[in-house]
């Protein structure tokens, strides 16, 4: 399978490790962080070659939610981690028979989800729906519905001081303490900005359940952020 | 989707139920109205809805965790394994 040209030496330069650090930092636009460097067709294409860093450097960008996601179906991080290891295998052996109708990603987690429901003990695949679960505190409303306090605006540089690294580690605690399946889909949605239909196919539930615990785990992921941002000050 | 009384002006408690249905774009045209038509009168519902928003795009620019050295070793080794085995 060597009909590939490379257009760039993944070795060229070196010092892939040194190379990683600065992507922990979403800088401003015109600094590309290792996630923008290199497509994923375009590490596939290197995959193919048996380019192992290509591998390392997928293995790298999914690995994290993968984790996360497995966690959901299974009891323990080391099952867990199996099941994710299991997918990675699953990419080299099936990368050739890959054809591109769905992104890489969409594939990398149909084939993740089946392996962790192979190993899985949990598969509540049908999601009670109750009201029990508001978006916001019913204590912060009058009894009329309102708000009984004015809400603060986040100030314009919010954005700024939320995706500042110090929030990474925060914001990833928060994810993994939502409830199995609501972390998934906001793993796949707002992680990894799979489309809503391909979250359905893959998960296999309704857009409306989606629609649901996406709400849900939203709600949840805004109270934490502001709380975080009332607590270390304005 | 939630029943929504058609007699009643939105109440800021349904809005916040509502704002993840409208930023799916999966309100029916009727309550895509009210619901916005409640925006206009009510800045803490728009500061709420933009908070949402700050919460989705903060949520999808997080960085991947580092893998460790250790990590890196053990998928190179995999991976050379994996293609041997499959060859």
């Amino acid at each position: 399978m060597c009909v590939l040209t490379h257009e760039r030496n993944p070795r060229a330069g070196g010092m892939p490790a040194e190379k990683r650090r600065p992507s922990r930092h979403r800088t401003g636009a015109g600094a590309p962080t290792l996630r923008s460097v290199d497509s994923d067709a375009d590490l596939l294409a290197r995959l193919r070659a048996g380019d192992e860093d290509a591998f390392v450097t997928l293995v790298g960008r999914y690995n994290g939610s993968l984790l996360r996601l497995a966690r959901a179906y299974v009891p323990s991080d080391a099952v867990a981690e199996e099941a994710v290891q299991d997918t990675w295998m699953g990419v080299v052996r099936g990368v050739d028979r890959f054809e591109g109708r769905s992104s890489f990603k969409t594939w990398l987690f149909r084939i993740l989800l089946n392996r962790a429901r192979t190993a899985g003990v949990r598969e509540p695949r049908s999601v009670p729906l109750t009201d029990d679960e508001p978006a916001v505190d019913p204590t912060r409303f009058t009894t009329a519905g309102a708000w009984a306090e004015p809400l603060q605006p986040w100030e314009a540089d919010a954005d700024d001081r939320l995706v500042a690294s110090t929030w990474t580690t925060t914001l990833l605690q928060a994810l993994d303490g939502l409830p199995p399946r609501q972390r998934e889909i906001v793993v796949l949605r707002d992680v990894e900005g799979l489309p809503s239909e391909d979250v359905c196919t893959v998960l296999g539930i309704t857009e409306g359940n989606q629609r649901v615990l996406l709400h849900r785990g939203r709600s949840k992921l805004r109270t934490m952020l502001e709380t975080e941002l009332a607590t270390r000050g304005r | 989707m939630k029943l929504l009384s058609r007699r009643h002006d939105l109440v800021c408690q349904q809005v916040v139920e509502l704002v993840t249905d409208y930023l799916e774009g999966s309100l029916s045209r009727s309550d895509r109205r009210r619901f916005e038509a409640h925006l206009r009168a009510c800045p803490n519902c728009t500061a709420y809805l933009e908070q949402m928003r700050v919460t989705i795009a903060t949520t999808g620019s997080l960085v991947p965790e580092d893998l460790s050295p250790e990590a890196r070793q053990e998928f190179t080794e995999l991976f050379h394994r994996w293609r041997q085995d499959d060859a």
